[in-house]
């Protein structure tokens, strides 16, 4: 079996309270904060090694990112993934989901044939959720998302898929594109021993020329949609010494969150 | 310039990625409890840390101990006490490492690597770095070394599988006594925990008794030769143990700076940030150099010792350092904190805690000073 995970680094969750936005540009200052691999991100490189270590797999990694990436991609290695693949280019700023899909799916092409390819249902920066379902389009595979549980029963695979009232399941043959959730899986801690052997693992890099693609096909110019504004909401406290016996102080309270949007 | 390389960044990182999610979460409950999570050395185990400097083919990951200095700072970040029951595990590992022949370094070192926890037991009533005071005994009898004594303030004398003790196993051609080194099985009898200390600080491990009550070794687990008890004990402790002080310490060093900067950040008096205060913009700056300073003597040692060079004086300097800064920042960052910093919904009263039983770890402030100043009066 032939696995891809593609990954996205993010603004690392921990570091969430010092995110900027470019008030020019509009966009986040990625550079200012440490980047972590996508936490869904994540929960899909673990459900590919589940499947490496139940079913035998070569498990590739793939993303589209700066040159400084390569450092958050290497934490996929030191999980156990076979080798890396990272897209990167000027030209590739800017991208919307459609042409980041766009270059993944150029990249996937020119590696090989694979039979499952992963990736998180959601980034935390972004959060649009498209890339699974445009990836899986673009490669001419049935693609799932919100992926709770892969099981494979034969040559079949059965997806379990998170619904608002429940979940669904589906049966089908590979190849398949699925976006996996968090409660997929909880990702296994990296070893020290995953860290060293990461260093000597295959890390390909390829740029623009490296693919099927013209500069008009990726990146900003390539992208479909265009961010808006983007702000920082004013985060002010406020202290209000609130009078009366419990219940006048309960009503107070009700009163002052109703007032300013909490409670509806 | 300190820089440490791309493996070795990767290795802090997963680690502190570790810590943050399994030891950090639970540091004030195992503080407040008083015991080893045991369970936690296991999960170690399986990360490649307790193995962390063994060599692979005795199934550990082949670092060094500049890798091993890492784990222990981020470790102690949080949690002081649980990393000295790691680094004490350490030191029983070191020993059958370096001076264990190799059917000793075959049965032992794998167990060690995936799971079974080491104590090292040199430390009588009468004192730690009096080795000649030494009353625990061992003889020779029918082809097997019978055990006995007491030995005390032994960390992890509560929880380690496997024991390596130092005896007095007779006298020299001078009347010197002679010390030798044993390794003691998991479960052979007369081989007991005794008393449990209630220690200051560190807590998370277990420190207490050792109590060898004619406990019977094969003579294949006698490590080195008879005698060597001396050179295998101090060499461990003073190269092993006390750099894992100094990188305890560290972590303790740490956990004030950022504890003192988010804190200062934070709380708002007079409408500003503390941090706007003059004085308490002192107690950064000191707490930052303390621990800068800590942090480049600290793996200047270490990398000593990875280089395979004489490093005893280094270890010292920054053991001594390193903990005697941690009691001082501690205090440092509890007057800056004010109130907050003597209630125990806080960290930072375990910080001084940790900080001021970390002294007596592996030989006090003045037995480092006259080892320090030996080497520069030589």
């Amino acid at each position: 079996m032939n696995i891809a995970v593609c990954v996205k680094p993010v603004p690392d969750p921990k570091f969430y309270d010092k995110i900027t936005i470019n008030p020019e540009t509009k966009l986040l200052e990625r550079n200012k904060i440490p980047m972590a691999i996508n936490p869904s991100d994540k929960n899909a490189i673990e459900a590919a090694m589940r499947l490496k270590e139940l079913l035998g797999a070569k498990v590739i990694l793939i993303s589209m990112a700066p040159p400084e990436a390569k450092e958050v991609l290497k934490e996929g290695l030191a999980m156990g993934i076979d080798e890396a693949y990272l897209l990167s280019d000027r030209a590739f700023a800017g991208a919307d989901t459609y042409a980041t899909a766009k270059t993944l799916a150029a990249g996937l092409n020119k590696i090989g044939l694979f039979d499952l390819i992963l990736t998180g249902s959601e980034s935390v920066d972004g959060g649009t959720s498209h890339v699974p379902s445009q990836l899986g389009e673009m490669m001419g595979m049935p693609h799932l998302n919100h992926v709770m549980a892969v099981e494979t029963e034969g040559d079949i695979l059965k997806v379990k898929t998170k619904i608002e009232n429940g979940y669904m399941l589906y049966e089908g043959l590979p190849p398949m594109v699925l976006g996996v959730s968090k409660e997929i899986n909880t990702p296994r801690y990296v070893s020290l021993m995953g860290v060293v052997k990461a260093q000597g693992k295959p890390f390909t890099v390829w740029g623009l020329n490296d693919l099927q693609l013209n500069a008009d096909d990726v990146g900003l110019a390539g992208s479909l949609t265009q961010p808006g504004s983007l702000r920082t909401p004013p985060i002010d406290r406020k202290v209000e010494m609130l009078d009366g016996d419990i219940e006048e102080k309960a009503e107070k309270i009700l009163k002052i969150l109703y007032a300013a949007g909490v409670l509806n | 310039m300190l820089k440490f390389s791309e493996q070795q960044e990767q290795l802090r990182k997963v680690v502190r990625d570790f810590v943050e999610k399994e030891i950090a979460t639970i540091a004030s409950k195992i503080d407040q409890e008083d015991t080893c999570p045991v369970e936690l050395l296991r999960m170690t185990a399986q990360l490649g840390y307790n193995g962390v400097f063994v060599p692979e083919c005795y199934q550990g990951v082949g670092l060094g101990y500049t890798e091993r200095a890492i784990i222990l700072e981020e470790i102690a970040r949080h949690s002081a006490g649980f990393a000295l029951a790691l680094m004490t595990h350490h030191l029983g590992v070191y020993a059958i490492l370096t001076w264990g022949n190799e059917e000793q370094k075959q049965k032992y070192l794998p167990k060690l690597c995936s799971g079974s926890i080491a104590g090292l037991a040199v430390t009588e009533p009468g004192g730690g770095s009096d080795f000649a005071g030494m009353k625990s005994t061992g003889e020779l009898v029918d082809g097997y070394w019978v055990l006995n004594g007491r030995k005390c303030f032994i960390t992890n004398s509560h929880c380690a599988d496997i024991n390596i003790v130092v005896v007095r196993t007779g006298e020299d051609e001078k009347g010197r006594p002679r010390m030798s080194v044993f390794v003691i099985d998991e479960n052979t009898p007369g081989c007991k925990p005794g008393r449990k200390e209630k220690k200051t600080g560190l807590k998370g491990s277990d420190m207490g008794d050792v109590i060898l009550d004619n406990v019977k070794v094969p003579a294949s687990n006698l490590i080195g030769k008879p005698g060597d008890g001396a050179k295998i004990g101090l060499g461990t402790i003073s190269e092993v143990g006390r750099s894992g002080m100094a990188a305890i310490g560290l972590g303790i060093l740490r956990a004030c700076l950022e504890d003192s900067v988010k804190f200062a950040k934070e709380r708002i008096i007079y409408g500003r940030p503390l941090a706007k205060l003059t004085n308490i913009q002192f107690i950064i700056a000191q707490n930052r150099t303390d621990y800068e300073a800590g942090r480049l003597l600290t793996y200047n040692a270490v990398g000593i010792k990875d280089a395979g060079l004489p490093c005893v004086p280094e270890i010292s300097i920054a053991k001594y350092f390193t903990t005697e800064a941690a009691i001082n920042t501690a205090k440092r960052t509890i007057d800056l904190m004010g109130g907050y910093g003597v209630i125990c919904d806080y960290p930072v009263d375990r910080y001084l805690r940790d900080a001021v039983a970390s002294i007596p770890s592996g030989g006090t402030s003045y037995v480092m000073q006259i080892i320090i100043a030996g080497s520069a009066l030589s």
